[in-house]
């Protein structure tokens, strides 16, 4: 499983700033936090980023790799920046990713940059349209990028399909639908396609306290259908990967010993299943 | 070989609520989906009551106001109109009056006009606010304890309010609406707040916020088919109080229960526009899972029940 260290995102206030006044201390400081958390490659969102947007991805491309020997997920929508960050990445230490192309016109120039940098990229099962409404429609827009892909002489090996992250607060029957797409994205190529998810998108909205623990079993869920990479906490997945043999326990129906806990996974399964209906306080009940 | 017909059978119930107490209503009960008689057991019948305000309903259509006429000028004289004429099974008396940009009537004026009301009827009330968080909590506490031993309906409780609401229907024995807007897991939410508090869910009624046809009803019967199936197929407690359409406050605002004949004569005579409009839409959202409907013209509240005794 790679872990692409998440946490240097413009949404966040402290990366933002840091982004703003170029000052390298805090993005090495969570840089680093994430490498030795276990990541084994960084996401650096930058946002559209219309004005500075490729001398910023240098920027953040450099700040990384000083301290951390890995590679970067260019995380944004603006191609020059893209091609900016690809241009200075040190590929000494892996190949880097494109995050993302998709299946809206607008995105199909990201793969044409993946191939000409020979990296590796997300393609988000996402059209023009609306949003997939099931694991069949996100797999029938991955076929399609696939398609793509190998039209523009790209590697399915440097493919990784991403069936999109919903928010189980208000699009509940979705994560069932992701790991059923994780599931079915595999059975699409000889060897297995790679898969990928922006994990804590799942509890966008939820409290603070529920988040790490649909995160969590989320995580363990997506696993055991087979995802090969995720976007999220590198702290997060070492506290998932403890909690593993309990959730799998109660995953294949046996009790845990710790009342509490198996309260927990229990109802935190029967959400992520859509056996029960989400609300913010789902635990309490 | 005689055909089998199959049922559908479930594992939850919605809870069975009375209102009133010299004459009462009940609804809810079902163990199936509205009206499959044939799966299972459905004791009750919808409920319809008859919606009047604290103050003259100015804003309604003529096509409503002609129907009560100087009635509505006083609310005691209209909740006598609605249960002897209009053989109302039940009032909902809502306090228009008290919202700060109507007349701004105090807590202490709606209590007595509900004090007023109650003395001259015997159908149940339903007591609802004017829509307005911050006053609503305050008026439907000082209107619940003038309702006290009544067994009414105090609503509506929001995110925002349900607390004091809450706790005023708790402290007189009152049944209590649970509001959210259009959103089945802030439904969810707010009914687990508010028993958490220590209401007992049996007492609950869940509006998931109406809208006419034609003005997002989609939205309303979507939600309101998700909560029952949760309250049936997921057997979820939190999902299985009874569900209230509160339809006449949406219908009679729209164009299409307004607008002039000279203006637009291809949609038919106003008269029966209106009321065609409070008939669909009510229909639709029993289809749906309501069980407690509140309604303005007595045309389209004949025509439900008709349907309602048909099916």
């Amino acid at each position: 499983m790679l872990i692409i260290g998440e946490k240097l995102s413009i949404i966040a206030k402290r990366v933002r700033e840091a982004m703003l006044n170029k000052d390298k201390g805090p993005i090495q400081e969570i840089a680093t936090a994430q490498w030795k958390a276990g990541s084994g490659m960084i996401d650096a969102n930058i946002g559209p980023a219309e004005d500075n947007g490729e001398d910023l991805m240098q920027w953040m491309v450099t700040t990384i790799q000083e301290v951390v020997p890995l590679p970067v997920c260019l995380d944004t929508t603006n191609f020059k920046a893209i091609e900016a960050g690809l241009k200075i990445h040190n590929n000494q230490w892996g190949k880097p990713l494109i995050n993302s192309t998709s299946n809206d016109p607008e995105r199909f120039p990201m793969l044409e940059l993946a191939v000409k940098h020979n990296c590796q990229i997300i393609g988000l099962t996402v059209g023009k349209g609306g949003l997939p409404a099931d694991a069949e429609e996100r797999s029938a827009i991955a076929a399609e990028i696939m398609g793509r892909a190998m039209e523009y002489g790209l590697p399915l090996e440097d493919l990784y399909l991403d069936p999109l992250v919903l928010q189980i607060a208000t699009s509940q029957d979705h994560a069932l639908q992701v790991i059923r797409a994780v599931k079915m994205f595999q059975e699409m190529n000889e060897p297995a396609m790679k898969t990928v998810v922006g994990l804590s998108n799942v509890s966008n909205g939820c409290p603070k306290h529920v988040r790490p623990v649909l995160n969590k079993h989320f995580f363990v869920m997506l696993m055991n259908a087979g995802l090969t990479a995720a976007i999220a906490d590198a702290n997060e997945i070492a506290e998932a990967m403890k909690l593993k043999p309990q959730i799998d326990d109660v995953l294949a129906g046996k009790t845990i010993t710790d009342a509490a806990k198996m309260a927990e996974t229990t109802k935190t399964i029967d959400v992520i299943t859509g056996k029960t209906l989400y609300a913010h306080s789902y635990l309490e009940m | 070989m005689a055909l089998a017909a199959p049922t559908e059978t479930y594992p939850g119930k919605v809870f069975e609520v009375t209102i009133g107490t010299a004459k009462t209503a009940v609804f809810g009960g079902e163990n199936v989906l509205p009206f499959h008689k044939f799966d299972g057991s459905v004791p009750n019948k919808p409920v319809i009551a008859y919606e009047i305000q604290d103050v003259a309903p100015e804003d309604w259509p003529d096509a409503v106001r002609e129907v009560y006429g100087d009635a509505a000028s006083d609310p005691v004289k209209w909740a006598l109109f609605c249960q002897n004429e209009l053989k109302a099974q039940a009032i909902a008396l809502r306090l228009t009056g008290t919202h700060p940009d109507r007349q701004d009537r105090s807590a202490e004026d709606a209590a007595k006009t509900v004090k007023d009301v109650l003395d001259k009827i015997d159908v149940p009330l339903i007591i609802l606010g004017s829509n307005h968080v911050e006053k609503d909590a305050a008026v439907l506490v000082a209107a619940a304890n003038a309702a006290s031993g009544r067994n009414c309906i105090i609503g509506k409780a929001q995110e925002a309010n349900y607390k004091t609401i809450a706790a005023a229907a708790m402290a007189q024995n009152h049944k209590l609406v649970a509001m959210s807007e259009l959103d089945i897991n802030l439904s969810k939410q707010l009914g687990i707040l508010i028993t958490q508090m220590g209401f007992d869910k049996e007492k609950l009624i869940t509006d998931p916020m109406c809208s006419a046809l034609g003005y997002g009803i989609e939205y309303t019967y979507s939600v309101m088919e998700r909560i029952r199936l949760a309250a049936l197929a997921q057997n979820d407690a939190v999902m299985q109080p009874p569900m209230l359409a509160d339809i006449g406050m949406y219908v009679w605002k729209v164009k299409e229960s307004q607008a002039a004949e000279a203006d637009l004569p291809k949609w038919g005579a106003l008269k029966e526009r209106g009321i065609a409009w409070e008939v669909v839409t009510a229909g639709a959202l029993l289809l749906a899972g309501a069980e407690l409907l509140i309604m303005r013209h007595p045309d389209a509240v004949s025509a439900v029940q008709k349907f309602v005794d048909e099916l």
